[in-house]
């Protein structure tokens, strides 16, 4: 019998049928494990294993890919930066002097800083290590913001962790295997983020919505945000740490205010994972009060360029702090450590700028 | 039996167009940037979706786009079934109106590509907004669908391999 004798016409509704059965039951079976699965519990979830292990996989073949492209981009930047060597040198020597001025202040700043969270008393969060790692995927869809980094569980990255750039927050971790992570956006859907502004202290919720600016939630208040206002964390929650740039305030399309991220600026690569332990959650709350190790020493060539003030130095200016001991508590302690900028004679009164408002982000 | 008259063998039109769409997706998440611009992210599965619904009606496409869209959450980071309930409900219905598509121009073709990708991306952005509680945005939502409508040529393609290669569907 031939294939055209055979009335295979007739059974192109049945067919059809059955690819329209397949199909709903293809749905019923995704509807089902979209109902079994919680981005909040990525790391918990019942796939949890198929993800680390797909990106287990899906790192190493995106970095793979992506290597040409870094090396005709260095290449690029190489021959850019030979024909432009006189005009970059030129621009740096001028931003240098002026970062020299405000490395004096921010030293004046710091000392004056570290007395007061001594007067009063204050307890800061533990410094936090941190880690380089380097992007290796994105998805930049507007129903998911992630992208897989180069660190994981064997360098003590945790979910939750935040990620910085060189220009600020970028997001936080939000699944961990032994060697990759994946970081959720700031951008991302599902991310929200309490941040405040700087000028006014106006606390908001950093809204994504897989658009390229955020939304400000949750924002209250007579004029508390306007154009160009610096948005930083707030640390409320104790889920991220308090001051970590992420952006100025821009208004949005539809009348409301968002932020044009900080990271914007530059093409994510290497990053940064913050090790942030929320405070709150320590097992051991005693880890708080121990002594963290001294700073390492101020290089010569730095304490070179300072200019020491002998002359106006006063013995209980120079080391304030052990004058007046703060009490017996050994984390308290931190701030009268003896640090090399912190003996440097503090500047006569009339000389010192106005106390900061808001660490330095 | 020529190789005409051989039944289409399923790796041919539903499994090799399937691993394609997701090498293009795995290519495109390089987290690279091109004159200053990241690469952009379409929807590459939507190529085989309404290439298969046109071709024939079968049950193997149905598991492809499933398992295709499964592999895309876990790939995207996005919630567990939102690509495939959405790639499923581009398929759907193209499959209804294949008929009214059979032997259409490729402008019609086109259009209609394009309100399938339209159906899945606005199926997608109604689960996003339900699981993450605020709604993604329109404009990144309209150039997704943008970058996907653009890879048409390629749905034009496979159906041209693939709707008279079975002797016994033409």
């Amino acid at each position: 019998m031939s294939f055209r004798d055979n009335p295979f016409g007739e059974v192109r509704l049945p067919l059809l049928l059955g690819a329209a059965a397949a199909a709903v039951v293809a749905l019923l079976v995704a509807f089902a494990l979209l109902m079994a699965d919680r981005r909040q519990t990525y790391q918990a979830g019942a796939s949890s294993a198929l993800r680390r292990a797909s990106d287990q996989v899906v790192a190493p073949v995106t970095g793979a890919l992506a290597a040409p492209v870094r090396w005709m981009g260095g290449v690029g930047q190489g021959i850019t930066g030979y024909f432009f060597a006189v005009s970059e040198n030129r621009r740096l020597k001028s931003e240098l002097a002026v970062a020299r001025t405000w490395r004096e202040k921010a030293g004046t700043l710091e000392d004056e800083n570290a007395r007061y969270r001594a007067l009063l008393g204050l307890s800061l969060d533990p410094p936090a290590p941190m880690v380089t790692a380097r992007a290796v995927s994105e998805s930049r869809g507007p129903y998911a913001n992630t992208r897989l980094i180069n660190a994981g569980s064997e360098r003590g990255v945790k979910v939750g962790h935040p990620v910085l750039t060189e220009n600020g927050l970028a997001g936080r971790v939000i699944g961990v295997s032994p060697r990759i992570s994946r970081m959720l956006m700031l951008t991302d859907a599902a991310s929200r983020t309490p941040v405040m502004i700087q000028r006014t202290r106006a606390r908001a919720i950093l809204t994504g919505d897989g658009g390229w600016a955020p939304e400000l939630s949750y924002l209250r208040g007579r004029d508390a945000a306007k154009e160009g206002d610096l948005v930083l964390t707030s640390g409320d929650g104790g889920v991220l740490p308090r001051g970590f740039a992420v952006g100025r305030v821009v208004r949005g399309a539809d009348g409301g205010w968002r932020v044009r991220l900080a990271t914007d600026a530059a093409p994510i690569d290497y990053v940064r994972i913050v090790l942030f332990e929320d405070f709150v959650k320590l097992e051991d709350l005693r880890a708080l009060s121990r002594p963290s190790p001294p700073p390492p020493p101020t290089p010569v060539s730095a304490l070179a360029v300072q200019k020491p003030k002998p002359a106006q130095a006063k013995p209980d200016q120079a080391k304030p702090t052990q004058a007046k001991p703060t009490p017996a508590k050994p984390g308290k302690a931190k701030p009268v450590q003896a640090k090399p900028n912190q003996a440097k004679p503090a500047p006569p009164p009339a000389a010192q700028p106005a106390p900061a408002r808001e660490p330095a982000a | 039996m020529t190789a005409v008259a051989r039944p289409l063998r399923l790796s041919r039109w539903v499994v090799a167009p399937l691993l394609a769409g997701l090498a293009l997706s795995l290519v495109l998440a390089t987290p690279i940037h091109v004159l200053g611009l990241p690469l952009p992210e379409p929807v590459t599965l939507m190529v085989p979706a309404f290439a298969w619904g046109v071709i024939r009606p079968a049950l193997a496409p149905a598991f492809a786009l499933l398992l295709g869209g499964l592999a895309l959450d876990v790939l995207w980071g996005a919630p567990s079934g939102l690509w495939a309930i959405s790639l499923l409900a581009g398929y759907l219905p193209v499959l209804a109106i294949r008929n009214v598509l059979a032997g259409q121009s490729n402008l019609v073709l086109g259009a209609w590509y394009a309100v399938s990708c339209l159906v899945a991306q606005g199926v997608g952005w109604l689960i996003a907004a339900g699981v993450t509680g605020s709604p993604p945005a329109l404009v990144a939502t309209g150039l997704q669908w943008l970058s996907t409508v653009l890879l048409f040529p390629f749905a034009v393609w496979l159906i041209a391999r693939f709707r008279d290669a079975d002797v016994r569907f033409r």
